[in-house]
């Protein structure tokens, strides 16, 4: 069973989209129902960023290998984990239409994080675009990729811990103990995140197979 | 070798004195520009963007041009004689020096024809400093990459504004204290406490990951 993970992924995000729309949750001021959206934005979110982390995995292998094979990879876990920057900003920008008031703040260190993050990883694109030879492209967009990743963290993971934010979890806050999340939530915010995951890591195999099969077309 | 290579650098750079010479009158005419508009009517959180920002293009246009002469011949020859890590080192060293007294003379420009908002002097000096280091780590290897794949002005702003970001933002709240005029003792040392440690984080890297873009 080497697919047990893609079915684990499709029974878990569909458990959660049904029960997440289900489930009892707490009654907050400001948030009320709209609480929910944890099992979706959230999740997603998350597998962006392990995505990212799978792409700084390969640019360190295509360092230390010179391998194209890793440095595909590389790109193709950083165009998935881009992709999925954007249903996590829909999802965001949504919710903080009908939490905040407003669909994008600038007072807020994260969401600032976050266009920088995608400003990061366009600029990645653009120089793989600008570099002809294979072997050259590999190394020198492997070595911005590293960099790239340290710097986006420090700008979603550290920064924003610092100064005050709106987002839970931040401005000093240990990241769930505001969420309010009570035992029914975490059944399902736990599975969303594990589901979203592996359904992020399927795509990333799909795609890179079909980048694997593109280059052979091409030799 | 390794203060021969800062040598190195200095005698290129003054012998040339093309970069300087752009480089100061960019910042004169920027200056001079930001006074007019302005006109005086510019508060503290202003007047402390506007600093940072010109500060920013500054390095980016000095550091930017770091790289782009090893190419060729004179590069084949640094390849060969020197040792990737002293020769990153010394860029970072070079590019740090020049960019802090750059900053210092936009200072001194930026309160002649502007005004001087600074109420905390040492904090701002030190502020200057721990900046000139961090952006000399993270622009030197940008504009690495940005030599290698053959990139001009407009690659280097492409790949180091993202980059810098981080390090901008925390300069411009440690720096904003120090124009506020908070004592020392009073100080919030988070922020300078991040921003040593944003410094120890690009130097790490930029002396890790540049021997992969130096061997070709």
């Amino acid at each position: 069973m080497k697919n047990w993970y893609k079915i684990l992924s499709v029974i878990l995000i569909l458990y959660t989209l049904v029960w997440g729309m289900l489930a009892p949750v707490p009654r907050l001021d400001i948030l009320n129902e709209t609480i929910r959206n944890v099992f979706y934005h959230v999740p997603i979110w998350f597998s962006m960023l392990f995505m990212m982390t799978v792409s700084l995995f390969y640019s360190i292998k295509t360092l230390q290998t010179n391998s194209l094979l890793h440095d595909s990879k590389a790109l193709d876990a950083a165009i998935v984990g881009f992709f999925f920057s954007i249903p996590g900003i829909t999802t965001g920008s949504i919710w903080a239409k009908y939490t905040w008031g407003t669909w994008w703040t600038f007072q807020d260190p994260k969401l600032n994080g976050v266009a920088i993050s995608i400003l990061i990883y366009t600029a990645y694109f653009i120089l793989r675009s600008s570099v002809d030879d294979e072997q050259k492209r590999a190394k020198i967009s492997a070595v911005y990729n590293v960099f790239a990743f340290v710097m986006m963290n420090v700008f979603i993971m550290i920064l924003p811990r610092l100064t005050d934010s709106l987002h839970p979890g931040n401005g000093g806050n240990p990241a769930f103990a505001k969420y309010d999340m009570d035992n029914g939530m975490r059944m399902v915010f736990y599975p969303a995140v594990i589901g979203w995951i592996l359904f992020s890591y399927w795509i990333f195999n799909v795609k890179n197979r079909i980048s694997i099969l593109k280059n052979k077309l091409n030799d | 070798m390794f203060l021969a290579l800062i040598k190195k650098e200095f005698l290129l750079e003054f012998r040339q004195k093309s970069t300087l010479g752009g480089v100061m009158v960019y910042l004169a005419g920027t200056i001079f520009v930001s006074a007019l508009c302005f006109k005086g009517r510019m508060d503290k959180p202003t007047w402390n963007a506007l600093f940072w920002v010109i500060t920013l293009f500054t390095s980016v246009t000095i550091s930017g041009k770091s790289f782009l002469k090893e190419a060729g011949g004179q590069g084949l020859f640094n390849y060969l004689h020197y040792p990737a890590r002293h020769f990153i080192i010394a860029k970072i060293a070079y590019n740090m020096a020049f960019m802090f007294v750059l900053s210092l003379i936009t200072f001194f420009f930026y309160a002649l024809f502007i005004k001087n908002e600074v109420e905390n002097m040492s904090l701002f000096f030190v502020v200057l400093l721990l900046a000139s280091t961090g952006l000399a780590g993270i622009l030197s290897l940008m504009s690495a990459i940005s030599a290698r794949a053959n990139g001009n002005f407009a690659m280097m702003s492409i790949l180091s504004f993202p980059v810098v970001m981080p390090l901008i933002m925390v300069i411009i709240r440690v720096s904003k204290q120090a124009v506020d005029g908070i004592e020392w003792a009073a100080i919030g040392f988070d922020f300078i406490i991040i921003l040593i440690a944003l410094n120890v984080l690009t130097l790490a890297l930029s002396f890790l990951l540049f021997p992969y873009l130096w061997r070709d």
